[in-house]
């Protein structure tokens, strides 16, 4: 038991550091400007992204489980292990990293390592997401601010009814968000997890079944939300006040377009419905829930005529699909090359 | 959640729309006042004195009370500071208002015949200002795009007041009707008093161009 809480500890570790980075893009800008109080923001943010986890994880990690499926928890908690490590590293070098990007990274180390062939075109599937889900985020949050301007300049609401709406649509877009987040990156923290998890299904007088990946999910879920509580809150005062200083209205909309863009990436209800209706589907694929913001942002200055465009952010960006990926691969190997060889702990079977 | 927010913002709008009122009113009784003063009116100047005194407390009842739940219920944080500078700044022009009255009241100065067009056309214009930058602080509140439509007219009134009062002040220190120097230069310090209330609604029009631009989303 001890050592498969221990195994794990690296998967609740990315958990943490998710909660305590990630969160910070949902209600950022409210807790900031203090629309909304922190222990507000927290709490809802904790319970949805749990939510989320456990009802539409699946989708996602399981892509991620179809990269590679790391098939020995050892394997499993230097996997996580590398993608934590870099997360942790390229932050302190003020960098900018996604765990998604690290964990895809980590999983092709794991790949090489145990001599798996990484199917290439997942792969390319994966990045190209990557890649369009911060222009997905843009191209909805150009559309959406459209709409919000016209409707605010038309409907000449009192200033003190707009802040009270707009209170509302941040808690209602933070919910969104944090399920979304969830439902879209919980297979980052866990999905590595699924081939080994150590849980057995539960099923409650045979109505009720609990998953051994939803109960990997919960765990996954409680460790962000952990996060959240425990961290957040100066992550989210940068956010809001340093990097993006954005309007509370803004906020709704960069919130709202990079929700939408984490919620295509995970829903696999939205996934089958545009299927049944013959129409392309987005990849179920864990992406940046920073880097949708950041096109959430950009979307905006282009709505504003390139006002305030950083095109820095985009280059970051741009690095972050490559840097992190290729870090956490190169760490990953070495690390499993060290549990294989100096602690004799099988990694893959 | 909803009710709560909508009732609060409900009651504070409702309180900064009579706040607003109050303003308005505050530049009419001024201008009925100096009117009935220099037309020589003095039981109905005496009235419309008492009524902006009256009338300035009220307004800093309001202002306190709007104060006070702004910050109590953490209505519109973004913003609030900016909220209270214009009502602050509003409140000045009350103040100005009441002043000038209280002046008239306490020094009663002689108008003579040659100058009362020129002090009647001057309190005007800064009671037509102070209306202007009241309709500028509700479209800050409702209606952002009209703001600056306000603020060019306010700029307006306060430019033509200017015109008047140097018009005014010339007259008065060439006139061989007012013997005493003293005199003249209290008729000339009335004269500045009456435009300050055009000169201090031109400022809180600055304070809303650029509160404007910063509601701009």
């Amino acid at each position: 038991m001890i050592i498969i809480i221990f195994f794990l500890s690296s998967g609740v570790f990315l958990g943490w550091s998710l909660g305590a980075n990630d969160a910070a893009n949902i209600f950022g800008t409210a807790v900031a400007t203090k629309m909304i109080r922190f222990r507000t923001a927290a709490i809802l943010s904790g319970v949805f992204v749990i939510i989320g986890a456990v009802i539409s994880g699946a989708g996602a990690s399981s892509t991620l489980g179809e990269l590679g499926a790391v098939n020995k928890l050892a394997g499993a908690f230097i996997v996580a292990l590398s993608a934590a490590v870099t997360v942790l590293w390229m932050t302190k070098a003020g960098l900018p990293v996604s765990t998604s990007q690290a964990i895809v990274g980590a999983i092709i180390g794991w790949n090489f390592f145990s001599h798996t062939p990484t199917d290439l075109t997942l792969l390319s599937k994966i990045t190209g997401s990557w890649v369009f889900s911060p222009i997905l985020s843009a191209i909805i949050a150009f559309i959406l601010f459209h709409f919000v301007k016209r409707v605010i300049e038309n409907s000449r609401i009192h200033l003190m009814r707009l802040d009270a709406y707009t209170r509302i649509g941040l808690i209602v877009v933070g919910i969104f968000g944090a399920y979304s987040l969830g439902a879209n990156n919980i297979g980052n923290v866990m999905g590595v997890f699924i081939n080994s998890s150590p849980f057995k299904d539960i099923t409650v007088s045979g109505l009720f079944r609990f998953s051994s990946i939803q109960q990997l999910f919960l765990v996954g879920g409680i460790a962000v939300a952990f996060g959240v509580f425990t961290y957040s809150k100066r992550v989210m005062m940068t956010v809001g006040s340093g990097i993006f200083k954005l309007s509370p209205v803004t906020a709704f909309v960069v919130v709202l377009a990079s929700s939408v863009t984490l919620f295509v990436f995970a829903s696999q209800g939205l996934r089958n419905i545009l299927t049944s209706l013959n129409l392309p589907a987005f990849p179920l694929v864990p992406i940046s829930s920073s880097q949708a913001v950041v096109g959430a942002v950009m979307g905006i200055s282009l709505a504003k005529g390139l006002k305030g465009m950083n095109f820095r952010k985009l280059g970051h960006i741009a690095i972050g699909w490559i840097a992190t990926p290729v870090a956490s691969a190169v760490l990953s190997y070495i690390a499993l090359f060290f549990m294989q060889n100096v602690f004799m702990q099988d990694v893959f079977s | 959640m909803r009710k709560f927010f909508n009732n609060k913002s409900r009651a504070l709008e409702s309180d900064i729309d009579g706040y607003l009122d109050r303003v308005t009113t505050a530049g009419l009784i001024f201008n009925e006042g100096v009117k009935a003063y220099v037309t020589g009116k003095r039981d109905k100047f005496e009235n419309k004195y008492k009524d902006i005194t009256a009338l300035e407390s009220e307004t800093d009842n309001v202002r306190r009370e709007i104060k006070h739940d702004l910050y109590s219920y953490m209505l519109i944080p973004e913003s609030r500071g900016d909220v209270l500078g214009i009502l602050e700044t509003l409140d000045d022009i009350v103040d100005v208002c009441e002043k000038v009255l209280e002046k008239f009241s306490i020094e009663t100065p002689r108008i003579h015949e040659f100058m009362q067009d020129d002090f009647l056309e001057l309190a005007d214009l800064s009671c037509k200002a102070v209306e202007e930058v009241v309709n500028g602080a509700r479209a800050f509140f409702r209606e952002i795009a009209m703001v600056s439509n306000y603020v060019n007219k306010v700029q307006f009134f306060e430019h033509e007041a200017d015109n008047i009062e140097e018009q005014l002040k010339r007259k008065i220190f060439s006139s061989s009707e007012i013997k005493d120097f003293s005199h003249k230069i209290q008729l000339g310090y009335c004269a500045e008093k009456i435009a300050d209330v055009s000169d201090v609604s031109e400022r809180v029009c600055e304070r809303l161009s650029v509160y404007a631009i910063k509601r701009r989303i």
